[in-house]
């Protein structure tokens, strides 16, 4: 704590210093004479904790185990942000010579951003969908032969195996092969439930929008209600009811789980669907088909459908993030995909319990925090992706 | 004044309502159980009169609109009826060992009031500070960075924060506990030092949610005339936006923290199982695991009324902080 305050002093007074001598050296360049003392500060501050972020690194690559144990996470985000950085750099290099006409301007208008939003999830499809040929071992197989809990690494003298690089779990199953299958069944799951939600709330909010009248104030009360229930308490108890119907009924608890999520999240897409259909049903083009003498299946798919796209698209992948939180939460909960498959979310409460290991045997930890990291990275590149759709279609400059 | 009474007058009518509503979607919802309590609660091999014993004892033979009326009379009055953890209902139903739902709530109910409480009191300072600064230095390389790590952490799940934290700052540097075994009776520095971890966790998240919103309110109220006016007549960026943009963004603001204090109900669940910290949610999500039907019932409706009353307060305070709206033309 003492250290904090006197690093801080130490900062502050270079802060002024720094802004001084630039003043001195530049002759008074507007740079230095218009900079208030708090950007001054803010500058130094940013330069400190970069010099910090390097000398950790430089103690990570230390001989003595204990000092290189200490900072052998901050080593891997290091090494990991740079990874990433410079390879959503090469995809949008790539993007911008490769490709179509329209590719190519899309690529150079992208923010780094978002070029990474897009390499992860590419990534991740392709991974979830060869999981069978990717995995080296299948996603519930106890390994004959290899021990169990063996540390990621694949380093012998620390308790690893080459064979499998990432180690085994509490009753010897590939991690590796688990992570890979968890993405086929986590994302897979979210993906259809997202669909369904979509398909539920679009159309209910379609047709609320172009009829009106009592089953638009019927179905809006519904919704409204609904989601005056917070989302994760709302599953959680119909979870509860759907675990005493799915031991009576024999049907798997996964199967009652998207069909709830999917129940609860389609009253957020109906809310979004009926907005933006309100806002077409009125328009020119749609008396013109009235007039004309179009069904209702025609006005709703080819009149209001594909003008809707857009916002419906950006609010996919955001419905999206949130269904596939509540999935990897359920799970991590204990009451979400069921055993045997693999997934992330119960993965990351299986092995939580190594996290404790991590001051003398890091290797050892870095597994629940890969399973959660996979969640965070798609959920985080999907956001990535949204916030530059949302920015592109809004026009915002600022 | 007399037209903002009856707006926020209307606002509680429509808030209590809502309520009712969702009372009767929660007990319809648990209502939906195949066979019913008696049955769930002995299991298979049950005779026939132990189940129609205990139906008699718990009122299950009486039609469903006379029991949903105990049940929500018995809610208003304190009585949530007793937990099946604990019971055996061979024995004592209603007797001196019965455990009611009310016993395992109340005293966890202030454990979580007090973690959402830490959590509040670090979080708005941080936040509005934060906002006032990515706004005030929109488009540089501080606002960049503050919008990416925001986004991050607004995107990844709980846990993993938690875990992150638990790791850094448990595990490699033992400053705080990574188990939050509070009880009753504890000194006050300890339980703020034990609650610090899941605090910092929900922290990390509802910050990154409040200081964007500030952000953008500020942003776009920095596009009016009046603070053209008072940047042409001179006065500091900084003063320009704590006394003429800030007064004007409370409103938004103000908003934007009662909605985040909501979202901090259902953050709550995942946090306080990752830290096992005996607040409500832990009970909530226990109870689901065993099927504990009145404790799951009771926590639904709280964590409802909870997020209600939050919201109608968010609505309120927009209200009472709008001139616009106070005095309607």
């Amino acid at each position: 704590m003492m250290n904090l305050i006197i690093y801080l002093v130490v900062i502050a007074v270079a802060a002024w210093v720094m802004r001084f001598v630039g003043q001195k050296v530049t002759g008074n360049a507007p740079k230095f004479r218009d900079m208030t003392y708090g950007v001054a500060f803010g500058y130094l501050l940013a330069v400190a904790l970069i010099a910090w972020l390097a000398w950790g690194y430089v103690q990570a690559r230390s001989d003595d185990p204990l000092v290189a144990n200490k900072f052998f996470f901050l080593k891997a985000a290091i090494e990991g942000f740079v990874i990433f950085a410079v390879a959503a750099w090469l995809f949008k290099l790539a993007g911008k010579t490769i490709g179509t006409e329209w590719s190519k301007k899309m690529f150079r208008s992208m923010p780094l951003t978002a070029a990474f939003g897009v390499l992860v999830i590419i990534i991740y499809i392709i991974v979830a969908v060869f999981a069978q040929w990717i995995a080296p071992y299948g996603q519930d197989e106890i390994i004959q032969g290899a021990a169990a809990n063996i540390t990621a690494g694949g380093n012998i003298a620390l308790g690893g195996d080459p064979a499998y690089p990432l180690g085994t779990d509490q009753i010897g199953r590939d991690i590796l092969s688990r992570l890979i299958y968890g993405a086929q069944n986590t994302v897979g799951i979210a993906f259809v439930t997202t669909a369904l939600a979509f398909l539920l709330g679009g159309t209910l909010g379609f047709l609320a929008a172009v009829f009106g009248g009592w089953l638009d104030q019927l179905l809006s009360r519904l919704v409204d209600v609904l989601m005056a229930i917070p989302s994760l308490i709302f599953a959680l108890l119909l979870m509860t009811i759907a675990s005493v119907w799915s031991a009576t009924l024999g049907i798997p608890l996964t199967v009652f789980m998207v069909l709830i999520i999917a129940l609860i999240d389609s009253t957020r897409v109906f809310r979004l669907a009926r907005a933006v259909g309100q806002n077409i049903v009125v328009m020119d083009y749609i008396e013109a088909a009235k007039l004309r003498g179009e069904g209702m299946g025609y006005l709703v798919f080819k009149e209001i459908l594909p003008n809707a796209t857009a916002p419906l698209l950006a609010e996919f992948g955001l419905r999206f993030c949130f269904v596939f939180l509540m999935i990897a939460a359920l799970s991590f909960l204990g009451v979400g995909i069921q055993p045997p498959l693999a997934d992330w979310g119960t993965m990351v409460r299986d092995l939580a319990g190594f996290i404790s290991y991590a001051q003398f045997a890091p290797q050892a930890s870095v597994t629940p925090l890969l399973a959660a990291g996979a969640i965070a990275l798609l959920t985080v590149a999907v956001n990535f992706v949204v916030d530059w759709m949302l920015h592109k279609s809004s026009g915002l400059k600022e | 004044m007399g037209n903002v009474l009856t707006i926020i007058l209307q606002r509680l009518a429509l808030g209590v309502l809502t309520l009712l509503i969702v009372s009767i979607v929660i007990f319809v919802a648990v209502n939906l159980l195949p066979g019913d309590f008696a049955q769930l609660i002995l299991g298979q091999g049950a005779t026939e009169e132990s189940v129609n014993s205990i139906r008699r004892d718990l009122g299950l033979d009486q039609p469903m609109v006379a029991r949903y009326l105990t049940w929500l009379g018995g809610m208003l009055t304190g009585d949530l009826g007793s937990s099946f953890a604990q019971l055996n209902f061979a024995t004592n139903m209603g007797g001196a060992n019965t455990v009611t739902v009310l016993d395992q709530i109340l005293p966890r109910l202030g454990n979580t009031m007090f973690l959402a409480g830490v959590t509040a009191v670090i979080a708005v300072p941080i936040a509005v500070t934060l906002g006032v600064l990515a706004a005030l230095y929109r488009n540089t390389i501080f606002d960049r960075v503050a919008n990416i790590a925001t986004l991050s952490s607004i995107s990844s799940p709980e846990f993993f924060m938690a875990y992150v934290l638990i790791l850094v700052l448990a595990v490699i540097n033992p400053i705080f506990p990574s188990l939050s075994n509070i009880y009753d009776g504890m000194a006050l520095s300890d339980r703020l030092e034990k609650t610090m971890l899941p605090a910092l966790t929900l922290t990390l998240v509802v910050t990154a949610h409040m200081m964007r919103m500030t952000r953008a309110s500020i942003i776009n109220l920095l596009a009016s005339p009046y603070i053209e006016m008072a940047r042409l007549k001179g006065m500091s960026p900084m003063r320009v936006i704590v006394k003429h943009a800030l007064p004007n963004a409370l409103a938004p603001i103000i908003n934007v923290v009662a909605l985040n204090l909501a979202y901090l109900i259902t953050g709550v669940v995942v946090v306080e199982v990752v830290f096992v910290y005996p607040g409500i949610g832990q009970l909530f999500v226990d109870s689901v695991k065993i099927r504990d039907i009145p404790v799951v019932q009771a926590c639904c409706l709280i964590f409802a009324a909870a997020y209600i009353l939050l919201n109608l307060t968010a609505d309120i305070m927009s209200i009472l902080s709008n001139p616009r709206l106070r005095h309607p033309k």
